[in-house]
């Protein structure tokens, strides 16, 4: 125990002796956690947009104007021609084309279909959803304001799928001039910070403690102290412990403090017991941070460590569902997702923060990172005997 | 202990009856290491007594630090076995770590703690404490304690290699491995490091330190000559000189600038009778093929060989130093093993 505590107070001494380090603890991960959660947003403003209006009355003047309302649309051009819209289009000086065909206005008042056709420069292909799902749904409430009922045709150019077509209908459920409602649950303004804040934290401390602790033994390597550590009694448990702990304190502070700042300056939502989150949080990084003494253990130099940190980082990233739906991947890249410990624990942090759950609805994941942090401890520490006995 | 009252341990004495010398402080015996297709260690065998100062003197590559990792635990051999203070490190390396005090050749200390801490860092890995160490690490830290709040990175070579000894000291070691301890270190800081090392000699430390510094080998008990991984030979170090087996004249040239000695060096290969050439320093080192003839009368026939050929030149008989004996080892066709 005394030795442990010894090589804990050590790594401490190092932490704070290191300028670089400090700053990598610090510094960096509040500017970025403060800019990140400001620049990252799925909300899109200002779209800009071509109206072909071919029928020039006042109820294709009524949609354009609800189209315009709105923050989300900039109309760049109102125009007769197909042919200069899509030029517009092609030329990226709209990225969506709204159709408004000729005898709308009469087909509306008819009661019959008054097609309305939406394309959507999907070369991005989150974006022009999001643009197209903002366009369907002005245009469905404008429908549904007028009782009428017309096929909304939305086309993605750009994408080899066919268009998709939906219909934008009144409400058959309930009575009167109703269109398609969408109602959230949880987070009712859909404020996206709600749901970025805690996945750039989570993301910040994975990628800090993996660092940092991934870096640590090839540093020790580097250095040459690991060989003259290798002739001492130090037990390669003790090693591995006296790595982990000081990683362990720093990261879950970090952690903390990130926490309390997402609920001060951005109003996260804490809406469960937040010690489930603590404890969740506490046993997901004995997992990350013992991958990150795993890669130490098996490379012999930064440089290596630093490229399979990032490799790994990258799957983290991009696949536990922190930026990307899980339910959008195939089905081989659901099994990769649900091998990455970062997913379990955005689970438990966005169950218990925005959903409210508490360790009854988390404690799966919890015992399931619990049983994976064993396992990486164990494979870490005989990784490193292997590579120095 | 001295050098004069021990039997030699000779090469390859060992192997042919194992238990013969169960009091040796280290036992190897045909000691082979592999890595992929170089043979870094080829058949080593030797013995070093209690008490003793054992020097490994040989160029980069000849296995010296290969050999040192295997003696510590950090390599498992590929061939051959070894005993060190009664352990074999091979099976039985966790109770000869608590034993052993090792000095790698790189500087590994951690540059970012102070001197103190570094110090109390590995005091603690031995599950000890500097204050019940101070008696072994006295003569040492009564020299670096003026530094002691000073970070490692800051100090001196020369410093950072008292530290580096008062570490693996620290723990009351019952031997000392110090691989190539002075090696990139001023010539002031080595001669006051080897007086540490004879005080500890003193003190009973079994010490093995490995040096490419020929001239560091006179200050231990018995050398090892080593060449490419393997012991060309083994003895106290003024039996190495004594035992070269040619006349041998240091020649220095009249005039001063590389040309002129490089023309001296050119001319004395020339000669019929030279065994060998090799530059030292300023002087050039001249070894006669005849083994017999009287070296002050070859000193006066080679300059006159010389002023013959216009090249004006001092010569005189001079007797061997371990380098000499280490070149003339190392280019003889058979190795001493």
């Amino acid at each position: 125990m005394r030795t442990i505590r010894f090589l804990v107070r050590k790594e401490f001494l190092q932490i704070v002796r290191d300028r670089g380090t400090m700053a990598q603890l610090l510094f960096i991960p509040f500017v970025q956690l403060l800019v990140l959660s400001n620049a990252a947003t799925f909300a899109i403003r200002d779209t800009r947009v071509a109206i072909v209006d071919q029928d020039r009355t006042p109820a294709s003047a009524a949609l354009r104007a609800r189209l315009e309302g709105g923050r989300q649309f900039m109309v760049e051009r109102v125009t007769s021609s197909v042919v200069s819209a899509e030029r517009d289009l092609i030329q990226r000086r709209a990225s969506m084309i709204v159709h408004i065909p000729p005898r709308f206005e009469e087909d509306l008042t008819r009661g019959s279909a008054a097609p309305v056709q939406v394309s959507v420069n999907a070369e991005e292909g989150a974006v022009a959803g999001l643009i197209a799902g903002y366009a369907q749904q002005i245009i469905a409430d404008f429908a549904s304001d007028r009782a009428a009922a017309f096929p909304l045709a939305v086309r993605m150019v750009g994408d080899d799928d066919a268009p998709v077509v939906m219909t934008a209908t009144p409400n058959p459920a309930r009575p009167g001039p109703l269109g398609v409602r969408f109602r959230t649950w949880f987070n009712a303004t859909r404020n996206y910070k709600h749901y970025m804040v805690p996945a750039i934290l989570v993301s910040l401390v994975t990628i800090i403690g993996t660092l940092v602790t991934a870096q640590n033994i090839a540093r020790e390597r580097e250095l040459g102290t690991l060989e003259q550590l290798n002739v001492t009694p130090l037990r390669s448990i003790d090693f591995i412990a006296g790595k982990l702990i000081p990683a362990w304190i720093t990261a879950m502070a970090l952690f903390v403090i990130g926490l309390v700042a997402g609920w001060l300056l951005f109003g996260v939502p804490m809406r469960g017991p937040l010690w489930v989150v603590v404890l969740g949080a506490g046993v997901y990084l004995t997992v990350a941070l013992g991958i990150g003494l795993f890669i130490s253990a098996i490379t012999h130099t930064q440089q290596q460590t630093m490229f399979v940190s990032f490799f790994l980082l990258m799957v983290y990233l991009l696949m536990s569902g922190m930026y990307t739906p899980i339910e959008s991947m195939p089905s081989w890249a659901q099994w990769v997702s649900a091998g990455t410990p970062v997913r379990h624990f955005v689970t438990v942090m966005r169950t218990v923060l925005v959903r409210g759950g508490g360790i009854e609805a988390t404690w799966r994941e919890i015992a399931g990172l619990a049983v994976a942090g064993v396992a990486v401890l164990a494979i870490s520490a005989g990784a490193y005997r292997k590579t120095t006995a | 202990m001295k050098a004069a009252t021990r039997e030699p341990a000779g090469v390859g004495s060992g192997a042919a009856h194992p238990a013969t010398n169960v009091g040796a402080a280290v036992q190897a015996r045909g000691l082979t290491k592999r890595f992929g297709s170089v043979l870094a260690l080829d058949h080593v065998s030797f013995e070093v007594a209690p008490g003793e100062l054992f020097g490994f003197i040989g160029p980069d590559g000849a296995g010296k630090t290969t050999l040192f990792r295997l003696l510590t635990s950090l390599y498992l051999p590929d061939e051959g076995e070894s005993r060190v203070i009664g352990h074999d490190p091979a099976t039985d390396m966790w109770a000869l770590r608590r034993r052993l005090g090792y000095m790698p050749g790189r500087f590994s200390l951690y540059p970012d703690l102070t001197v103190i801490e570094n110090l109390q860092f590995y005091a603690s890995v031995f599950d000890t404490t500097v204050a019940a160490q101070m008696d072994t690490i006295e003569p040492i830290w009564r020299q670096l304690a003026p530094f002691a709040g000073r970070r490692a990175a800051a100090l001196s070579g020369g410093m950072k290699q008292k530290l580096a000894l008062c570490c693996a000291l620290v723990h009351s070691p019952s031997i000392l491995f110090l691989d190539e301890p002075t090696t990139g270190v001023d010539a002031v800081s080595r001669r006051e490091f080897w007086d540490l090392l004879a005080r500890l000699r003193e003190g009973g430390m079994t010490m093995l330190v490995s040096t490419p510094y020929m001239d560091e080998a006179s200050r231990c008990d018995r050398v090892a000559l080593m060449q490419q991984g393997r012991i060309l030979r083994i003895d106290r170090p003024s039996a190495v000189r004594a035992a070269f087996p040619r006349p041998l004249l240091a020649v220095t040239a009249a005039g001063e600038g590389a040309a002129v000695r490089i023309g001296l060096l050119a001319a004395l290969r020339e000669h019929p009778d030279a065994a060998s050439v090799w530059p030292f320093g300023s002087t050039l080192h001249f070894t006669d093929r005849r083994a017999g003839p009287d070296p002050a009368r070859l000193a006066t026939e080679l300059g006159e060989w010389l002023a013959a050929r216009g090249i004006a030149a001092t010569v005189r008989p001079i007797s061997a130093t371990i380098e000499d004996a280490f070149m003339w080892d190392m280019t003889s066709a058979e190795p001493a093993a």
